[in-house]
């Protein structure tokens, strides 16, 4: 994990990251200003969202889409433009017809 | 003293024997007046199977330094050399080498920056350079340009450092002047450069790193901190290495070269090629009883502020000659004068000489003793009258 609060004695000299993946200690998701909501029950987990996410931020269990790793999820909205299904029942969250994904307003998210 | 060869080459050739010894692992360079006989004839020495180089024949002199970077980030000993507009176009690339802390090596060949277009020699090119990050050493001849090679490459790998450098000579006087160079034996050359290894390579899967990763508010201010504190510790390590260089060659570096200063009244500081002719003239001035010395400063990164100030503590009164403009600057002065006057208030405990600055020999305009006669006078009538007169003056310039 990187060490946050390393002085300039200990920080590494030239921003060399000697930890492979430590980037999941790193949390980015606080750049994000949509928030990507999938609706759970009509989602048909074909990973389309999952192959797209540049941030890895879709988690899969058990070959089921679980849901968005909001720690690192910067809303760029991808997942809801490639998501390929459409909802028959308005979505869960935003009582809109479209997508299985929507991205909405973090001023206008209310939890769920 | 370790065997050496005497030949007559010129600036360039020097350097590039300097690179054969060396034999980096990759060289990636675009050729550009007056710094392509350097890569030129280094490509001959590749061509031939002199050195087992791996020479990259760049699109561009951005393309150079990046293709440098990567080589070096993969544990590669990278070498490269420009000029000018060359080192303009590396712009961005240049900053990312010093930051990322890559012991990169480039012989930069002095010239002009355009327009109007012009290929000889200034200090523009390496002097706009100053606040990137990298070590820069002045070379006077075409002997202290190769010395300054060989030992560039054991200033920026230094494990305290790697920090690169940028070793610079003068473009035409000094890049094509032939001169009488001394080559080290090419075994005590290699034997002096030792072997590079790398802390860490970009290529070794079993301890995998990333190099330039994204460096937010939250750590990029204190890899800076440390950047400036490489270099606030680098002076010690290149005079060690001068001095080991000295053993070995009976030819000493150190941060600067000082000329009759022990008794001096009245000083000129001036940066490469010039210095020669500026010696020439201190010496006929001394035959004369007159009390002026010379200072050539080596290193000009870092800038060794209190070892000048020292220096030039007993003196009345000091002629900074810049060959470049720091444009929009106090009185449109150059880097060097700058540079000297911050270090006078700063360490000279309100009691410093009275300073002025001459620009001189901008694209290529010849310096003759006849100037330098003049900036003694000059210094003998401020010293005199205690009235330093205009702040910033003009050699060899039609007025």
């Amino acid at each position: 994990m990187p060490n946050l609060e390393a002085t300039w004695k200990e920080a590494s000299p030239g921003g060399v990251v000697y930890e492979a993946g430590n980037s999941v200690g790193y949390i980015t998701g606080g750049w994000r200003s949509f928030r990507p909501i999938r609706d759970m029950k009509q989602c048909t987990h074909c990973m389309i969202c999952w192959v797209y996410c540049p941030d890895s931020a879709v988690v899969v269990k058990d070959g089921k889409v679980v849901g968005f790793d909001y720690d690192h999820c910067k809303g760029c909205g991808i997942c809801a433009q490639e998501c390929p299904v459409k909802v028959k029942e308005p979505h869960e969250y935003t009582g809109q017809m479209g997508k299985v994904i929507q991205m909405v307003p973090e001023t206008e998210f209310e939890g769920w | 003293m370790a065997k050496s060869i005497v030949k007559a080459l010129d600036g360039a050739q020097a350097v590039s024997n300097a690179m054969r010894q060396i034999n980096p692992d990759v060289v990636a360079a675009y050729p550009i007046t007056p710094q392509t006989a350097i890569v030129q004839n280094f490509s001959q020495y590749v061509a031939d199977g002199i050195v087992d180089t791996e020479f990259v024949t760049v699109e561009s002199e951005h393309g150079a330094m990046s293709a440098c970077i990567g080589a070096s980030a993969a544990g590669g000993r990278v070498m490269t050399a420009t000029a000018s507009a060359g080192l303009a176009l590396m712009w961005e690339v240049v900053y990312v080498a010093a930051s990322m802390r890559l012991p990169l090596v480039m012989s930069v060949v002095n010239r002009a920056l355009s327009a109007p277009l012009n290929i000889h020699c200034d200090h523009s090119d390496s002097m706009g350079a100053r606040d990137a990050g990298w070590i820069q050493l002045y070379a006077e001849t075409a002997q202290e340009a190769y010395d300054n090679t060989l030992q560039a490459v054991r200033i920026a790998e230094h494990p305290d450092l790697l920090t690169p450098v940028m070793s610079m000579q003068d473009g035409f006087i000094t890049g094509h002047g032939v001169e009488r160079v001394e080559i080290l034996d090419d075994a005590e050359a290699k034997k002096f450069v030792g072997t590079y290894k790398p802390k860490h390579s970009l290529l070794d899967v079993d301890n995998p790193a990333t190099y330039g990763a994204w460096d937010f508010y939250d750590f990029y201010f204190e890899h800076k901190r440390q950047q400036t504190d490489a270099l606030s510790r680098a002076m010690p390590i290149i005079v060690e290495v001068g001095e080991e260089y000295g053993r070995l060659t009976g030819r000493k570096y150190g941060i600067f070269d000082p000329y009759e200063m022990d008794d001096a009244e009245v000083a000129i500081v001036v940066l490469s090629s010039t210095a020669g002719t500026a010696r020439t003239v201190v010496k006929a001035l001394r035959q004369k009883g007159i009390k002026i010395g010379l200072i050539k400063p080596r290193v000009f990164r870092p800038f060794p502020a209190r070892e000048l100030a020292e220096a030039l503590k007993g003196v009345k009164a000091v002629a900074v000659l810049d060959r470049s403009i720091s444009f929009g600057a106090m009185e449109g002065a150059g880097p060097l004068f700058l540079e000297l006057s911050a270090a006078l208030y700063a360490y000279g405990n309100g009691r410093g000489p009275l300073a002025v600055d001459y620009i001189f020999g901008l694209g290529g305009r010849d310096v003759i003793p006849a100037y330098i006669e003049q900036v003694a006078q000059d210094l003998l009538h401020i010293a005199e009258t205690g009235e330093r007169g205009d702040l910033v003056r003009y050699l060899g310039l039609r007025e």
